[in-house]
């Protein structure tokens, strides 16, 4: 049977609590050889399944290089989330996979890199982020921005601090809702674009938060002169079969399991922003 | 529209009073033979042996919110169209399991279903095309269903010209009917004496050589093509070019789209008895003792509510949203997924709904009435 189609189980080496609703997984297949040619891209994501509890779609979010291991980061938001925060190492779950277009970061390369994220957790953009700073010489300039809703949100914030200490390395933070020691800015983080310098046809923007909030990003972008096909963004839509069958996850001709989760703006400029669609 | 290639057909005939050879020779062959019988007032595909059990003298009138099989003075089998289900449940099965799974340890084993070899007599050319539709999702798109192959490699194909055309039909306008156009193992024309038959597969063959056919004369072969071209004028609506469907993305804010959402229930019978829909949901159905666990694929609906849900979300919150992704999807988006629009003109949807909406009529509104911004 296709490893699409049936689950292969693996093994929870480590669980890392990154806030009270957050979560890692470090797991590695049961079978050596399935672990030793398991190969993903930044962006791409498996199906994870808790025995009877069900399925749901995940981001792998460590370096696709890491051959020993891979890592899931999951927020607890439904009823099998929290059937999963309760795994300890040495549980066991079930992985189809890899699935989706990941990142373009082949594109990217000698490129300035933007990255915007919206949100708490975002996983696939926290995935692409680590591998642009594992091969700092392929890349130019990156900015990294993040907003969150209120300060005491933002997870990773030592790693955020690490990635601005680099060269070259520009990180912003902002937050709706701050408290007396957020060190970043208040408001949205849609309107630290504005602040930029950004390269004109060198710099290639990526995106991971709610539609609203990347339409706003794009909508920035565009004015600074970015042009559509060098903006991506990661969508999110209710993903079930990850192959393209099930229907659910459908943006107009797309599927976001298939042809995405990763879109370039210019794929779906027509349909992004109707409401309900 | 679409055109598909005429398949060739060098029939031989058999006399009404001989057709019982016919599924003879099927049934000798090793076919379960699934044949068009009256169950709760529709046609419906059941296990046949006996041509006797077979609907005679019947055809069907159909029009949006009603269907209704009368009886006509002929002796002929198959008057009528269409029940509420072409071949869409012997492939994608409504309801089975994919896989079970243990907890402790945690594995997870693959059930494929176990089916056995299937005849369809009487399958029309609609519901052939939707197979074929059915087919390149399932089969061709990247990891091919193991399910539906192991159901889809059984199927053996008897198909049949449509003589007339209901009320609801219109597959002239996708290119889909009223005669066999597609791969069929065995196709049938009915005449008022007989059956034109003719074989379309090796399968098809090895099963037609048990019987004999006496020589097909040029007036019963006019005759089946006299009633091709009277049924495909029978048929009053029409599809917008598919070019011209392609427009409906340009209109997703048009008012029309409220006006349907006030009429339509949102009940799903239209991805029901729709012969191409394929979206599919699972469900983790656990055992009492807690121990296995099995993941279950049922047919899902874009007209339910947790069709959309993300984390409780729903991205398509109304029936508005539900209605354009469906009608959308099916005369838009399946053409940049499969090179054709996703609907061959059965007319099921316009028959089995229960407020009687029509999406030729619908799909007209959008694309001809208002202004584009309207």
């Amino acid at each position: 049977m296709s490893d699409l189609h049936l689950p292969r189980t693996a093994i929870i080496d480590e669980r890392i609590q990154e806030s009270p609703t957050i979560f890692t997984l470090r797991l590695r297949f049961e079978d050596a050889a399935a672990q030793e040619v398991f190969e993903f891209a930044p962006g791409q994501f498996n199906m994870v399944t808790h025995f009877a509890a069900g399925e749901i779609p995940i981001s792998i979010v460590n370096d696709p290089k890491d051959s020993h291991y891979f890592d899931h980061t999951i927020r607890v938001v439904g009823r099998v989330s929290e059937a999963m925060s309760n795994l300890q190492p040495g549980d066991r779950v079930g992985i189809r996979g890899p699935f989706g277009r990941g990142w373009p970061v082949a594109d990217a390369a000698g490129r300035d890199v933007l990255l915007v994220t919206g949100g708490l957790g975002c996983a696939p953009l926290v995935s692409v982020i680590r591998y642009l700073m594992k091969r700092r010489n392929q890349f130019g300039h990156l900015h990294i921005l993040q907003g969150v809703k209120h300060s005491n949100d933002l997870i990773w914030r030592e790693q955020y601090d690490t990635w601005a200490r680099e060269p070259d390395v520009n990180v912003l933070l902002a937050a709706d809702v701050v408290t007396r020691e957020w060190h970043g800015q208040q408001g949205m983080v849609t309107e630290l674009i504005g602040q930029l310098n950004l390269r004109h046809g060198r710099t290639i923007a990526m995106l991971c938060g709610p539609e609203m909030m990347m339409l706003a990003a794009i909508a920035n972008l565009r004015d600074l002169g970015i042009a559509d096909h060098q903006i991506w963004f990661s969508m999110e839509r209710n993903m079930q079969c990850g192959i393209g069958q099930c229907g659910h996850c459908q943006i107009g001709p797309k599927y976001v399991c298939r042809d995405g989760p990763v879109f370039c703006y210019s794929e779906l400029a027509d349909l992004m922003g109707a409401k309900g669609f | 529209m679409q055109q598909s290639a005429k398949i060739e057909r060098q029939p031989g005939f058999l006399p009404r009073a001989d057709f019982q050879r016919l599924l003879d020779g099927v049934v000798k062959s090793g076919y379960q033979l699934l044949g068009p019988v009256v169950k709760d007032g529709a046609i419906q595909l059941m296990e046949i042996s006996d041509a006797t059990q077979l609907v005679k003298g019947l055809t069907n009138e159909q029009q949006p919110g009603r269907y209704r099989l009368q009886q006509t003075a002929g002796e002929r089998l198959f008057d009528w169209n269409h029940g509420p289900q072409g071949l869409k449940p012997l492939c994608f099965a409504p309801h089975e399991v994919l896989w079970v799974e243990q907890k402790d340890p945690l594995s997870f084993t693959t059930r494929l279903p176990d089916v056995k070899p299937t005849a369809v007599l009487g399958v029309r050319s609609c519901d052939l095309a939707a197979l074929a539709i059915q087919d390149r999702h399932f089969l061709h798109a990247a990891g091919a269903d193991p399910h539906y192959r192991e159901r889809r490699e059984q199927l053996f194909l008897i198909g049949i010209d449509c003589a007339h055309s209901a009320e609801s039909c219109f597959c002239a306008s996708t290119g889909d009917g009223p005669s066999v156009n597609q791969a069929v193992d065995i196709g049938l024309s009915e005449l008022d004496d007989g059956f034109l038959v003719w074989s379309g597969s090796d399968r098809g063959e090895a099963v037609l050589q048990q019987i004999d056919l006496a020589a097909a004369q040029t007036q019963q072969l006019e005759q089946m093509e006299h009633q091709s071209d009277q049924a495909a004028q029978e048929q009053q609506r029409k599809l917008p070019s598919a070019e011209e469907l392609m427009r409906l993305y340009q209109r997703l804010e048009h008012a029309h789209w409220q006006q349907i959402a006030e009429r339509c229930l949102g009940c799903g019978n239209c991805t029901a008895v729709c012969p191409t829909c394929f979206c599919y949901d699972t469900q983790h159905e656990v055992s009492l003792d807690g121990l296995s666990a099995q993941n279950v694929r049922q047919w899902d609906s874009c007209f339910s509510a947790s069709h959309s849900s993300m984390g409780g979300f729903k991205v398509r919150g109304n029936i508005l949203s539900r209605y354009r992704q469906w009608l959308t999807h099916k005369l838009a988006g399946w053409q940049e997924q499969q090179g054709r629009i996703g609907c061959t003109g059965c007319g099921r949807c316009i028959t089995w709904c229960p407020v009687g909406i029509d999406l030729t009529k619908e799909s007209d509104a959008i694309l001809w009435e208002g202004s584009l911004d309207e």
